[in-house]
């Protein structure tokens, strides 16, 4: 469904993403990992439309979303089909819920200012229709009655979960999720990792998410890709990609890599790597 | 702005509470701006003139509003879309205008209701033209060019004199024709029918009060609070930015463009002075103070500055005098508050953004003014969005 | 036609001399915009404030154009340092008063409280000397004022004219760009001025006071605009309370052009709109028709404009691509 191949950014003199090629499955769930600082938030950016790579060709179900000089606007990738969540939240915050949803629509809508202005039938209808369906994806998303609720004011758990609404209020086919269990405890995060899935079930999703949390990424990926200071040294299915000398040595240094391929148990030295992690956020 | 909220099957009581209150409130205003002509003979105010130029500086703020409130704009040059209007108006309907000397304007828009759609849909196109090159701009680069436009277009206007008129302006405006009535009693709007004017302008502000409650409630109005809040999230929702921001502009110059008009129909002349910078700079007073973004506060800004303008400062002057005699200061006794405008417009300003950056009434959807810069990495993700315009940024630093 | 030489000269000098003027404003905006992000938006109405301070001064000594050249030239000295002290002052408590508290607010806010301020001061000019355009106390002995110097000290024939005063403005700027220069590269505290414009927190990590060095380009930029109040003064001999508006943007638009932040750029930039203002007031009228003084704002805030959408860098500022 997504392709992207040869994927470059550089920042002045720093290569933030080296030729980076990742192939997305219709319906899969595909898990980016890396150390802090491999690139991957970038890489997402430019999926997403907010950068544009240095080079390289992306494709979305046969359309381009970059390809030579040019690629699309954000506004453009998300009418096209992707949607995204970010890292640090980005909701808008003085708005409502429900108004968080509503604007996650707007591509969907089609009601002009002149219809608005004259309250045309089609508009109200319009309007009507979208209120319903933005209340229907924030019970989906376990928001029911907070609709009203200004999205600051909401706990830190319901903010993630009010991203999440709004990204699926454009009717993605491909969703991309920035850590998207940043700061959870361990109970939340199993919920949401369950609702990730039961998202691509329900909804018919492609999904792409970046995590740190390795029980996450490797219990519900379907494959995963590991970047590295911008090079993507890994790709595989979550087993591979654990037993990956480069992936270990990225992670815990090379003494470590050396180590575990002695010892036969990789998992717990990734194991161990989610822990490091969780001590760097 | 009622929108029918409901938690399971329950209203909810306090939205509706709130806006009962709004309406009750919205009512009595009515009424009163309605009766006050009257109030105004019974005792002996004689200020209709005053509250009718009021009244069209308070569109004038709503329609700074769309751009600097709701779509966060910071224009200061709104004055240039203000004597477009006006002079649209007199470039059709006066038989000193140029075009209609040289029968370059067709009969059926020589009057003053087709002149005034015409010059709202002109100054509607400026607003576009102005606002463009503004686009990529960070917000206080954006302000100083749209300053310097609002410098260039009065100037335009004060030296182009074989097309403009030149610093004496342009006369003999058309005014609305007479609306007859049954039983020989026309509503007329000639120079001595204040009152009729009055109304007319009260009309055409509460029509664009409407309008513009109804733009802030629709998808518009959502995605300009969106742009507002955070650019590079409502582009990944889908907003075009460029359109938002270019229909912000059109809209609010329309408005201005509108009252423009008006204004120039009521005073039958126009002339560049009546716009020069410090015009724009008084409606910004009026929304910044009011509350950015709120449109029943900017109305209030509006009538807080506008009042102290045109009324109370010389009200003042007797008790001030008085007060001088008293103390036995010269300076006061002579001093006459007219000359404090920009003093006190200056100190709203400044005492707004200190005290009180979102204004007397805040948006309740506006971004908290005070709120730090947050997150490196959000900050890091804006400034490379905008990817050409970064590699253009001037680098801060002090270097020879 | 014939292209005519001593016109063309005639302005340049002129261009020159008010440039100069406009470069010392210039830096002005460059300093604080460097520091802190900001564009001064009062900054026109310091150097009016300076004009007026210098008027008063000059105004209460009792000396007069029949005085002796030694006290001419002592107060006017006299009236230079004070005007540049003054001007520094109010510049310095502009920032305490309405920007400082605002250092962390989106940049907006400040901005408007910058507007906010000008309109002040203006007012406050209106109090002190009226809302009329007012001639400062006249203290240049009459037969100097027109002294041609090419004529009367070279004793060349021309019909160029090189007024004591385009001499003055020169001969006051240069040593206070030097100044300028010398203060910023070769003091301590100038050196932390250029640190904290370049990075605020790393300069901080380095034990730089970055409140007190603001401090010190609100004081650097008022007095420089202290001076060109005092030159204006007695180069235009008048003044009036909208001056500042006028010559600010002006002074803006030069820095802006000349790539702001760049102290170089501000002095090139100046003498650029110097140029600029000099021959769209009197030498493009004698080859367009129409043209003259009336059409010179537009002419520089169409530079502005220009600038700021196709090079907001201004020419010698850097091209720089955000890390990220």
């Amino acid at each position: 469904m997504l392709v992207a191949q040869g994927i470059t950014k550089t920042f002045g003199g720093l290569i933030a993403v080296d030729n980076v090629d990742l192939v997305i499955p219709r319906g899969a769930i595909v898990g980016v990992i890396g150390p802090n600082g491999a690139g991957k938030t970038t890489f997402f950016n430019m999926l997403a439309g907010i950068y544009q790579p240095t080079a390289g060709r992306i494709t979305f179900g046969g359309r381009t979303v970059f390809g030579g000089r040019r690629g699309l606007r954000p506004d453009q990738v998300t009418a096209l089909g992707i949607a995204r969540t970010f890292q640090n939240i980005r909701l808008f915050a003085n708005m409502t819920a429900l108004e968080n949803v509503l604007v996650g629509m707007h591509c969907r809508l089609h009601s002009s200012p002149l219809g608005a202005v004259l309250r045309l039938p089609s508009v109200k209808r319009e309007e009507a229709v979208a209120r319903v369906r933005a209340e229907s994806l924030l019970t989906f998303v376990g928001l029911a009655g907070k609709s009203a609720v200004t999205a600051k004011n909401l706990s830190y758990g319901d903010q993630r979960r009010l991203e999440i609404a709004r990204a699926l209020a454009s009717e993605p086919q491909l969703l991309l999720l920035d850590e998207p269990t940043a700061g959870m405890n361990p109970q939340e995060t199993s919920q949401l990792t369950g609702f990730i899935d039961s998202m691509r079930r329900e909804l018919d999703l492609t999904i792409l998410l970046i995590e740190h949390d390795m029980k996450v990424v490797m219990g519900i990926s379907d494959h995963v890709a590991v970047l590295d200071h911008g090079v993507k040294i890994a790709d595989g299915t979550p087993t591979e990609v654990q037993r990956n000398p480069a992936v270990i040595e990225a992670y815990l240094g090379q003494g470590a890599a050396e180590v575990s391929s002695r010892n036969a148990a990789p998992r717990d030295a990734l194991a161990a790597t989610d822990a490091g992690a969780h001590q760097h956020a | 702005m009622a929108t029918t909220l409901t938690a399971g099957n329950r209203p909810l009581t306090r939205v509706s509470n709130d806006e009962t209150r709004r309406r009750i409130w919205g009512a009595v205003a009515i009424i009163a701006a309605v009766l006050y002509p009257f109030i105004d003979t019974a005792l002996g105010f004689d200020r209709l003139g005053s509250w009718l130029a009021i009244m069209v500086f308070v569109i004038l703020a709503m329609g700074l509003n769309i751009v600097v409130g709701y779509a966060g704009l910071l224009d200061l040059g709104y004055a240039a879309f203000f004597i477009i209007g006006a002079y649209g108006n007199a470039f059709l309907t006066s038989p000193s205008s140029p075009f209609v000397r040289n029968g370059l304007v067709p009969e059926v828009l020589q009057s003053f209701w087709p002149a005034m759609a015409v010059s709202w849909i002109i100054a509607a196109i400026f607003g576009v033209l102005l606002g463009a090159p503004t686009l990529r701009l960070r917000g206080d680069y954006l302000a100083i060019v749209t300053l310097g436009f609002g410098e260039i277009v009065p100037s335009f206007f004060k030296n182009a004199e074989g097309l403009t008129g030149g610093p004496t302006g342009i006369s003999r405006i058309a005014k609305p024709p007479a609306i007859p009535l049954p039983g020989g009693n026309d509503i007329s709007f000639g120079t001595t029918d204040q009152r009729n004017w009055y109304w007319l302008i009260l009309i055409v502000a509460l029509f664009t009060i409407f309008v513009i409650n109804r733009l802030y409630d629709s998808r518009l109005g959502r995605s300009w609070q969106a742009l507002r809040e955070d650019e590079i999230a409502a582009a990944s929702m889908g907003i075009n930015l460029v359109q938002t921001k270019l229909l912000a502009f059109a809209l609010g110059a329309s408005f201005s463009g509108f009252a423009g008009s008006i204004y120039a129909g009521y005073l039958t002349v126009v002339y560049p002075d009546q716009f020069e910078f410090s015009v724009s700079v008084i409606i910004l007073c009026m929304v910044i103070l009011g509350g950015l973004g709120n449109i029943y506060g900017v109305i209030v800004g509006g009538l807080l500055i506008q009042g102290f303008d045109r009324i109370l400062a010389e009200s003042l002057n007797t008790p001030l005098h008085w007060v001088g005699r008293q103390l036995d200061l010269t300076v006061l006794q002579n001093h006459s508050v007219t000359t404090d405008r920009f003093l006190i417009f200056g100190l709203a300003l400044v005492l707004t953004m200190l005290l009180r950056p979102g204004g007397l009434f805040p948006d309740r959807r506006r971004k908290a003014e005070m709120a730090p810069e947050t997150s490196d990495i959000a900050t890091a993700e804006d400034e490379q969005f905008y990817d050409v315009r970064a590699e253009q940024e001037p680098s801060a630093g002090v270097r020879a | 036609m014939d292209f005519n030489w001593t016109l063309f000269t005639q302005y340049i000098i002129i261009g020159v001399a008010t440039g100069s003027l406009i470069a010392l404003i210039a830096l002005g905006y460059t300093l604080v915009y460097g520091i802190i992000e900001l564009i001064n938006f009062a900054h026109g109405e310091v150097f009016m404030m300076g004009a007026f301070f210098a008027a008063t001064i000059v105004g209460i000594s009792s000396v007069t154009s029949d005085s002796s050249g030694g006290a001419i030239i002592g107060i006017l000295f006299v009236a230079l340092i004070g005007a540049m002290i003054f001007s520094a002052l109010v510049n310095y408590g502009i920032d305490r008063i309405a920007y400082k508290r605002l250092r962390n607010a989106p940049r907006l806010a400040p901005l408007i409280a910058a507007i906010g301020m000008s309109f002040i001061l203006q007012n406050i000019g209106i109090y002190w000397k009226g809302s009329n355009p007012f001639t400062p106390p006249s203290i240049i002995p009459l037969e100097y004022r027109s002294l041609n110097i090419l004529t009367e000290w070279f004793g060349l024939e021309t019909r160029i004219r090189v007024r004591i005063f385009d001499l003055l403005v020169v001969a006051i700027t240069i040593p206070l760009l030097i100044g300028l220069l010398w203060f910023v590269y070769r003091t301590r505290i100038g050196t932390a001025m250029r640190a904290t414009a370049q990075d605020r927190e790393a300069a901080a990590l380095m034990g730089i006071d970055i409140n007190r060095t603001i401090g010190v380009a609100f004081l650097l930029g008022g007095s420089l605009a202290g001076a060109a109040g005092l030159i204006a003064l007695y180069y235009n001999n008048s003044a009036r309370f909208q001056m500042g508006f006028q010559y600010g943007l002006f002074a803006f638009t030069a820095a802006v052009l000349g790539g702001i932040g760049n102290l170089t750029g501000a002095m090139l930039g100046g003498l650029m709109i110097g140029l600029v203002w000099s021959f769209s007031d009197g030498f493009m009228k004698l080859y367009i028709s129409g043209w003259g003084a009336q059409w010179t704002s537009s002419v520089i805030f169409g530079v502005l404009v220009l600038v700021m959408v196709f090079r907001p860098s201004g020419l010698l500022g850097e091209q720089t691509v955000d890390k990220v």
